[in-house]
């Protein structure tokens, strides 16, 4: 019997489950040298907002044990150059393309949804509730149920049509099943998890943080166990919400951890930073692990970690 | 759409040939096949370190020394490392042999003028690393080539013999005076330029260095590339982390990637000093 190696997250169909993280694979344009786009299940864009923003200053990154922090601050063009260079040129690639959204006020997130109406090439929507890197901590949506779900709600009654709505949820909370549940009744199609988490670094010689804006938001190898923990409790609780795993994951093994986790489908961020062809490597030593442990398909394995074991 | 981005890039299994110690510096010498003709004088490598499962999750990104594209081991790529972090003493530490994970050549390369032209070239510590290729490159289209080089301390200047061949001069300064004239290299910029009727600058080295360079070219009024140094996390433009302000067409600065819009950017264009801060005006801010 073949080998199934296809996921879904709500409707979009995925030829694999291996996708880049947003933020980590620039405009797809500089790592189509290295591997056809076509290759992953799709390609995530970084966050996009209404207009352009230079980002953060430099120091913008600290090197971690087995991480980083970055603290780039939503660096872009702006939607409308966006929709006019990358979404076009992705779309010629065949790429399938998970366009992030990342807005200020719940207004941003209505203004940026109706953007997103019919554009060749995209299956999806993930919703950038949680980035680490704005101004006002109490800006980011997704710490408070009330607005992560106003968030969701704007972008639910302006997407139309069938797009799904990923919602991506920061780790940094008491609570994430229940940030995930309101965001599921707010109409939230699935959930990536998870986002940076806070994080700071002090230069010792300078003796001052090491980025220049004081905090950023840690990945890498070093989160992945509070990944797999938030997806695990996520998927205990809401076993029907789709689920798009990350955090540090570096190899098959580690995707392979995310989806008995109960993840469908996995995101590779940092592992591209240190690795150009990286989520190429996972994809291939994915599916020889799925082959080898005898599944038959990637949804047989989804959340297998959660059946019951008698001793 | 063409895509320009990373073109010329490829990612190989690179095999030590040699690893030699010279004053403060590794001498390392790679053998990469095909990729060494793709090289150009200002481009850079990213190589991984630590070998499998390493704690260090980044690239190293070391400017080219120099890239030969046929002897014994086939295409070769040189670089000059100073072992001052973690990463860096990993790869200095190799024994010959050992393959490391190569990304290269990437970022943008030193622009050779049209016509013969004179040109000095300003190197500090082992920023003087992709100087000496260039000399040659410069002297092969009939350019005279003089060369500045400076640094703390003697140990700490890389001025190989083969290197010095295709430069009229070499001055060299330290901080201590420990080899050639006491003091920075840019106390005998103006006198430089002046004698040898420099029409060009190119420089490497730290940014503080670039900055002061910078100010004595636009003086002169002579056009001057530099090729900057910023902490980089990939090498291949994904990252967004080593960005610097460049002035556009119009005079806005913009946050530009050093990885792919450098790291030879040309110099009048960058606005310096900009650590911990965005300049006032800049696109998006």
């Amino acid at each position: 019997m073949s080998f199934d190696f296809s996921t879904t997250l709500g409707n979009a169909a995925l030829p694999n489950p291996i996708l880049t993280a947003s933020g980590c694979a620039g405009s797809g344009k500089e790592l189509s040298q290295f591997f056809p786009l076509t290759d992953l299940g799709a390609i995530v864009t970084k966050s996009i907002m209404i207009k352009a923003r230079s980002g953060r200053a430099t120091p913008r990154m600290a090197e971690t044990p087995s991480g980083m922090l970055n603290s780039i601050g939503l660096q872009g063009p702006g939607v409308d150059q966006f929709l006019q260079n990358d979404i076009p040129w992705l779309a010629e690639q065949g790429a399938r393309t998970i366009v992030s959204i990342a807005g200020e006020t719940v207004e941003d997130y209505a203004v940026l949804a109706r953007r997103m109406r019919n554009l060749p090439g995209v299956v999806a929507l993930e919703v950038n509730i949680s980035c680490p890197n704005v101004e006002n901590r109490g800006m980011v949506f997704s710490c408070h149920p009330e607005t992560a779900r106003a968030a969701i709600e704007a972008v639910r009654r302006n997407i139309g049509g069938e797009l799904p709505i990923i919602a991506k949820l920061s780790p940094d909370v008491t609570d994430i099943v229940s940030i995930a549940r309101e965001v599921a009744d707010a109409g939230a199609d699935g959930v990536a998890l998870i986002n940076t988490l806070l994080g700071m670094v002090i230069d010792t010689n300078l003796m001052l943080p090491k980025l220049a804006q004081k905090t950023g938001g840690l990945s890498g190898p070093a989160i992945r166990p509070v990944a797999v923990r938030a997806v695990y409790q996520v998927h205990a609780a809401l076993p029907k919400l789709p689920i798009l795993g990350m955090g540090g994951i570096a190899n098959g093994r580690d995707a392979f951890e995310f989806i008995l986790a109960g993840a469908r489908a996995v995101s590779v961020g940092t592992a591209t930073f240190g690795n150009p062809t990286a989520a190429i490597s996972i994809k291939n030593e994915l599916e020889a692990i799925l082959t080898e442990k005898g599944f038959s398909s990637v949804e047989e394995a989804v959340g297998y970690a959660h059946r019951e074991v008698t001793s | 759409m063409i895509n320009q981005i990373n073109q010329r890039a490829s990612q190989v299994s690179a095999q030590l040939i040699s690893n030699k110690r010279v004053g403060a510096y590794h001498h390392m010498s790679f053998a990469v096949g095909d990729l060494a003709a793709q090289a150009l004088p200002g481009n850079f490598v990213a190589i991984a370190v630590g070998g499998e499962g390493s704690s260090m999750v980044l690239r190293r990104a070391f400017a080219i020394y120099r890239s030969t594209e046929k002897c014994a081991e086939g295409g070769l790529i040189e670089l000059i490392v100073a072992p001052h972090g973690q990463g860096s003493r990993w790869l200095t530490s190799l024994p010959p042999h050992s393959v490391v994970d190569m990304v290269a050549p990437l970022g943008t390369h030193f622009g050779i003028p049209t016509e013969p032209v004179r040109a000095l070239l300003v190197g500090g510590g082992y920023g003087s690393a992709p100087l000496f290729g260039l000399a040659e490159l410069l002297k092969s289209r009939g350019c005279r080539v003089d060369m500045v080089l400076g640094a703390s301390t003697a140990n700490k200047i890389y001025a190989p013999l083969e290197g010095k061949r295709a430069v009229s001069s070499l001055t060299i300064t330290t901080d201590d005076g420990s080899t050639g004239i006491q003091g920075q290299i840019t106390d005998v910029l103006p006198s430089l330029i002046e004698e040898n009727e420099i029409e060009i600058v190119y420089s490497c080295g730290p940014m503080g260095m670039l900055e002061a360079i910078t100010r004595v070219s636009e003086r002169y009024g002579i056009l001057h590339q530099a090729a900057v140094e910023e902490s980089m996390a990939c090498g291949i433009g994904v990252c967004m982390t080593c960005v610097i302000p460049v002035r556009d067409d119009a005079g806005v600065p913009r946050m530009l990637r050093s990885c792919i819009d450098g790291p030879v950017m040309d110099g009048s264009k960058v606005v310096w000093d900009s650590k911990r801060k965005i300049p006032e005006g800049t696109f998006g801010a």
